[in-house]
């Protein structure tokens, strides 16, 4: 007799991920997709997929999806959640998409306290084009568009989106966590998980910023990136819950 | 024999992160196969010695993995 331990979750589809070798976008989906099967929200879930890497995450996701235009996933899932409040409503975000072209976007939809779990993976680069220098990308890192390394003095410091959006009082549940090892993959199940819950009690706005990797992008090895973020990226963009409104209730 | 590891071979892109996580060091690109999109797979060389501790699935990212713990 045997006892299945792990086996891929009902929330995935069978179409297999486009990202490169190694890309832990594929973690991040599967955990979203773990948590939304866990808490029995498949059936409800209306998923707003963003423009980048994830532009095809509604291939993926096993439930309701939506194509939203470059950084407009917050204003859309604030329509879906408005006219249909008992859904539960997610976007899945790039650093390019949410950080850049959609900062206003979600500074809004945080400041309404919109009803909507946010998933905001981070890793530094605008990957789908081809490597460019996002606004996360780290000072001195090597990029298409950035080829002697990010100038703090011309582009300004990196922007860190879970410090920023935790001062907003709209805010109910900001978490940073990362997936390098089993871990840090466990605990950011367990955040995002949170975020979903906090959504389901009718809390607010909760996001969870993901550390990712883009080892095509930053030209190193799937290994190697893992350490990238350990070494360099944390440090930064250091880990751990930034908003909880819920601790002292 | 504790554990049994499968792999969804022709799913797997070969990029290694299960065997750098696997605690009991069984797992290894198999360098004489190429599966179906074109990449040396993933597989355990000595399946014998599996704990099924499921580190490799939680970090592969493409979710080819599937981890069975033998009952005693």
């Amino acid at each position: 007799m045997t006892t299945t331990v792990f086996k891929k979750t009902r929330g995935l589809t069978d179409v297999p991920f486009t990202y490169c070798p190694g890309c832990t976008h594929g973690i991040i989906h599967r955990l979203v997709a773990e948590v939304l099967e866990e808490l029995e929200l498949l059936d409800t879930a209306v998923g707003i997929a963003s423009v980048g890497c994830s532009v095809m995450s509604y291939e993926f996701f096993n439930c309701d999806m939506i194509q939203a235009a470059h950084g407009r996933a917050p204003a859309v899932a604030t329509g879906v959640k408005r006219t249909h409040p008992d859904k539960t409503v997610f976007t899945y975000q790039g650093d390019g998409d949410m950080a850049s072209i959609g900062a206003a976007e979600i500074v809004h939809a945080a400041h309404r306290s919109e009803n909507i779990t946010v998933i905001f993976v981070n890793n530094a680069i605008y990957g789908m084009t081809g490597g460019q220098m996002a606004p996360t990308t780290l000072p001195g890192h090597v990029t298409t568009t950035s080829p002697f390394g990010r100038d703090t003095t011309l582009q300004g410091e990196p922007i860190r989106m879970s410090e920023m959006l935790s001062t907003i009082p709209g805010s109910y549940y900001i978490e940073r966590v990362t997936v390098i090892d089993p871990i840090s993959v466990r605990k950011a199940k367990t955040a995002i998980k949170k975020a979903f819950q906090a959504q389901k009690d009718k809390k607010g706005f909760s996001m969870i910023e993901v550390l990712s990797t883009c080892n095509v992008g930053w030209g190193v090895t799937p290994l190697d990136a893992l350490k990238q973020i350990k070494n360099d990226m944390i440090p930064y963009y250091p880990l751990g819950v930034y908003k909880d409104k819920g601790a002292n209730q | 024999m504790r554990g049994i590891v499968t792999f969804d071979e022709n799913r797997c892109k070969g990029c290694g992160l299960c065997v750098n996580v696997c605690p009991v060091h069984i797992l290894e690109l198999d360098q004489t196969k190429v599966n179906a999109i074109g990449y040396h797979p993933s597989h355990a060389f000595a399946p014998e010695k599996c704990i099924a501790c499921a580190s490799c699935a939680l970090m592969c990212p493409d979710v080819v993995i599937t981890v069975e713990r033998v009952d005693k």
